[in-house]
């Protein structure tokens, strides 16, 4: 069967189709990949509109190789997450260059569907949502388009009916969304960079670290507490504690030293929340400090801070409760103690000096740490997101030379001055504060809220949280980030203050978002269960779900079918039944009715052929007419018509 | 090859819309439908996307996957839909001469509300020399006609047989069709011999009336047996009393020869070449506009001229 190729107005819509497709990625694509895609779009159209041959295989062969060389030498292999999407985008772009039949359009109209379903692999906001509706849409109507090569179809015709089959296919999708069996984890391994875009606190702390973790506007975790949240002050979010330094870099303490868990003594009541936590491919889960009581499946390590048996790599949900107010560890345990006091021999000279200086002079711990603080806050340090790089001796260069710094100098140079000075102590790294969204009511907390403070263990007080940095900015623990940096820092516009009105929508958004989460990206095997078995009011095993699935959506495509196709336009009205006896009787004696013939010709010609039944001919076909396109159809009239046809012989 | 000839002919259960009062309609019965190629590598396509989806816990890929799902099974309602309650009937057909296109115009009806896009309209199974499918777009309340050529060969009637109509719009994942019978054909006029023998010549006495062309209205001249066509006026009702049998007057004219083409005397190795012989004689006398008579065994055209001589003359040479 000869089919007409697809022309011009087809080349439009696929090619917005796949434009919509490659702007959900571009967010993610390596410069290059983006470029070419551009590029090649834009050259495809161009050669369409001027009419020019497209380019042959010996241009496009080399571009090929090229394309998959990039790929290879950008991402070192190519079956990553991030080359092979990149990769399949691109080749679905040169297929474009050479893309003229039916076949080709389908093969990059389905190519197009399953490239903007890799999207999901990077994000999964509503906002992409929606562009993902857009982009399906386009590619549907460019579906619809190359279905009708007879011709140009109207554009609004040709998007009505893609809008028209994909609102009609929506009741399906949520009957399928919500009773497909869900299966927990991953069918085989997940690429090992599948999780490359999720950010989150370290287990390791070097200076910079933290800072550049700031310059995200992405939100870590949403915390929604019940009754009142603690003062701003008072929300330190527990993540790791590192206990190691190097000289550099601040690690955490090794789980083979097999240490006790640090006794935890509480007072008053605890304060209860819910957290919804976002991916970040670690296993700590925050908690506000100190963990009381712990969510299901997690653990807890001797110095309290709360792990997940896995990293975390989807958003998760969790109940947990905190005492504000508590002792830890006032009876440590020695070796514990003595790991709290370990720092590089022979390095920082003057730092170890100064701290000397302090015990020369016989002050108790509680006054060496009071005068570090009061040397972070009467000196001149300054506290910033673009700390000057630091040199070999990085603690003596911060304390003594820059004095510019961000909360992990501030954290590393108080500890690694109190373990100079005999006093244990070590690093906690988390997150300090938050945003209180008054619509929904709960707290937003942002990579741009990581911090890292300090514990010192006194005698008879135990761990006892310092924050040097609040001796610096007190504005950073107060107010957040946004008021402790000047305008010039490059923080998020979001974790600024200085628009109120796009702050509002915001945070509106963030509400949206927050439901958006809950309803559907979470809808797990776990929601689901939940979901349906409240629904039908007893436990239902997956045999049932799959059996409620097939019920659920043969109905609704029973459902469909008979909104769909219950017109019978086989079946004439009254009047073209009393019409078409008429016309049977004027068959039988020859004069047949051309099915482009009108009434009213088709009954002038009949009397020219009867003349002596011309008047009644006339009659019932005026009467007819009358009654069929002026609408004057009564029971009289029709009595009368079908007594005329009857009597006519 | 031995299978195949045994098993029985499988297009006997095939479901066809057989005209009634000239007209077929594919109603819900008649209605075959299949995915196409298309349509099940599309399915391939969204059982790859489930996967992943599974595998990489994506809640909007599911949604995207089971919104393509139900888009597809919504696609096939509105294929079948597109296509069913159709009615076909038969248009106009011309003769033509063996060996040209026979032209089937077949109109396609639609009664609905609805314009019904892309409907492909072929014989099936398609004759070897046919023309491409014809492909419509039948408007809302009206009709479209589609002309399905095909080479015809021999002189008679050509049967077009059965006639498949099909669509895939809108999205192409699915093939509906239908098949409907019409009882229509085409009559196909003998081939015409070359153009190289004249017309007979006019007189000719020997040849038994071979050519009589001084019939007139003038003088009388004498009798001949009635004939089809000959005017009432014209029949000698006395001489009819008479003899036995009925007797037309003939009138000597003088203005107009009248030529007979007859089968008898006509050249030609065997039956299909005078056939072919004298349909070229016929087109020659038509084409001068001279008045002709055709003799063949077993009947006789009366001489006249005019379209519809032609085609009765024509008519008879087709079929016999």
């Amino acid at each position: 069967m000869r089919v007409k190729e697809p022309d011009i107005i087809d080349l439009r819509w696929l090619l917005l189709g796949l434009c919509l497709v490659m702007a959900l990625h571009l967010h993610h694509f390596a410069g290059w990949v983006a470029l070419s895609i551009m590029v090649l779009i834009v050259w495809r159209y161009l050669l369409a509109h001027y009419r020019r041959p497209m380019p042959s295989i010996f241009i496009l062969m080399p571009l090929t190789v090229l394309a998959g060389l990039g790929i290879l030498l950008t991402y070192r292999g190519l079956f990553g997450r991030d080359a092979s999407v990149e990769l399949l985008a691109l080749m679905l772009t040169l297929k474009l260059m050479e893309a003229k039949t039916r076949r080709d359009f389908l093969l990059l109209v389905f190519g197009g569907y399953f490239l903007t379903v890799t999207t999901f692999l990077f994000t999964q906001s509503m906002a992409y949502g929606a562009a993902m509706l857009l982009a399906t849409f386009t590619l549907t109507a460019t579906l619809v388009g190359i279905s009708h090569p007879n011709g140009r179809l109207p554009w609004h015709f040709q998007a009505k009916t893609a809008a028209i089959l994909l609102a009609q296919g929506a009741p399906i999708m949520l009957a399928l969304f919500l009773l497909f069996p869900r299966v927990p984890g991953p069918l085989w391994g997940i690429p090992q960079d599948a999780n490359k875009g999720m950010s989150g606190l370290s287990d390791t702390m070097e200076p910079g670290e933290i800072s550049e973790l700031t310059l995200s506007g992405e939100i870590a975790f949403r915390v929604q507490f019940e009754g009142k949240p603690p003062p701003p002050s008072q929300l330190y979010w527990r993540g790791p504690v590192l206990w190691h330094y190097d000289g550099r870099s601040w690690t955490m303490a090794s789980p083979k030293l097999q240490l006790p868990t640090e006794s935890l003594q509480v007072r008053g009541s605890p304060s209860r929340y819910t957290i919804t936590m976002e991916p970040s491919n670690r296993s700590s889960m925050l908690l506000l400090d100190m963990p009381s009581l712990l969510p299901e499946n997690s653990a807890v390590s001797a110095d309290l801070q709360v792990l997940a048996k896995s990293p975390i790599r989807q958003r998760i949900r969790y109940q947990a409760s905190s005492h504000l107010d508590y002792t830890l560890a006032p009876d440590a345990h020695p070796r514990a103690l003595q790991l709290n006091l370990q720092i590089p021999d022979f390095d920082n000279p003057q730092s170890r000096a100064l701290a000397q200086s302090w015990v020369d002079t016989g002050k108790s711990p509680e006054d060496i740490v009071q005068t570090a603080l009061t040397m972070f806050r009467e000196q001149e340090f300054i506290y910033t997101l673009r700390p000057p790089r630091l040199g070999k001796e990085p603690v003596d260069d911060f304390l003594f030379n820059t004095r510019r710094g961000f909360c992990e100098h501030y954290a590393g140079s108080f500890v690694y001055l109190m373990r100079a000075a005999g006093v244990p102590a070590r690093v906690v790294t988390g997150y300090q504060g938050g945003e209180l969204n008054p619509v929904g009511e709960y707290l937003i907390v942002r990579q741009s809220d990581a911090h890292a403070w300090a514990e010192v263990w006194l005698e008879g007080k135990g761990w006892v949280r310092v924050d040097p940095t609040g001796a610096v900015s007190p504005s950073r623990i107060e107010y957040g980030i946004e008021t402790a940096m000047p305008n010039e820092n490059p923080l998020p516009l979001l974790a600024r203050n200085s628009y109120p009105l796009i702050k509002k929508m915001y945070l509106n958004l963030d509400a949206i978002d927050n439901a958006w989460n809950h309803w559907v990206l979470d809808y797990n095997q776990k929601r689901q269960m939940e979901f349906l078995s409240s629904l039908a009011g007893s436990k239902l095993s997956w045999q049932e779900l799959a059996i409620a699935m097939i019920v659920a959506v043969g109905a609704v495509g029973m459902f469909l079918s008979y909104f769909i196709i219950r017109e019978n336009p086989a079946k004439k009205d009254e009047l073209q039944r009393i019409y078409a006896t008429f016309l049977r009787k004027l068959q039988r004696k020859g004069i047949m009715r051309q099915p482009q013939e009108g009434p009213l010709d088709f009954g002038e010609r009949a009397s020219q052929a009867l003349p002596s039944q011309a008047a009644q001919i006339h009659r019932i076909t005026d009467l007819y007419t009358q009654m069929r396109y002026r609408n004057r159809k009564t029971t009289e009239s029709t009595e009368l018509l079908k007594w005329l046809i009857k009597t006519f012989k | 090859m031995a299978l195949a000839l045994k098993l029985p002919d499988w297009t006997r259960w095939l479901r066809i819309a057989r005209a009634e009062q000239a007209h077929a309609t594919l109603s819900r019965r008649h209605i075959y439908i299949l995915p196409t190629r298309a349509g099940w590598f599309f399915a391939f396509v969204l059982l790859l996307m489930l996967i992943g989806a599974i595998n990489y816990t994506l809640s909007l890929g599911f949604v995207l996957v089971f919104l393509l799902a139900g888009m597809s099974v919504v696609g096939m309602l509105h294929t079948w839909r597109n296509l069913a309650y159709l009615q076909a009937t038969v248009g106009r057909i011309e003769p033509v001469f063996a060996g040209n296109d026979a032209i089937f115009n077949i109109v396609i009806i639609n009664d609905s509300k609805r314009t019904r896009y892309t409907i492909w309209t072929e014989f099936n199974p398609a004759p070897r020399e046919a023309s491409e499918p014809v492909c419509l777009d039948i408007p809302a309340n009206g009709s479209a006609t589609a002309g399905l050529a095909v080479v015809s060969r021999h002189r008679g009637w050509l049967n077009a047989g059965r006639i498949k109509l099909h669509t895939e719009f809108p999205l192409g994942l699915f093939h509906t069709w239908g098949y409907v019978d019409l009882d229509c054909r085409c009559l196909i006029y003998p081939r015409p011999a070359a153009n190289d023998l004249p017309l007979p010549s006019a007189p000719d006495r020997d040849a038994k009336g071979s050519a009589d062309t001084i019939i007139g209205d003038d003088d009388f001249y004498g009798h001949r047996s009635y004939q089809p066509g000959d005017s009432p006026k014209r029949i000698d009702w006395k001489a009819s009393a008479r003899e036995q049998g009925i007797f037309t007057k003939q009138f000597q004219g003088t203005a107009q020869s009248t030529l007979w083409l007859d089968w008898s005397t006509t050249p030609g190795s065997d039956d299909e070449q005078r056939i072919s012989q004298l349909t070229r004689w016929v087109m020659d006398a038509d084409a001068l506009n001279q008045a002709y008579g055709l003799r063949l065994p077993g009947r006789e055209f009366a001489p006249s001229s005019g379209p519809a001589h032609y085609q009765q003359c024509l008519q008879a040479l087709a079929l016999m």
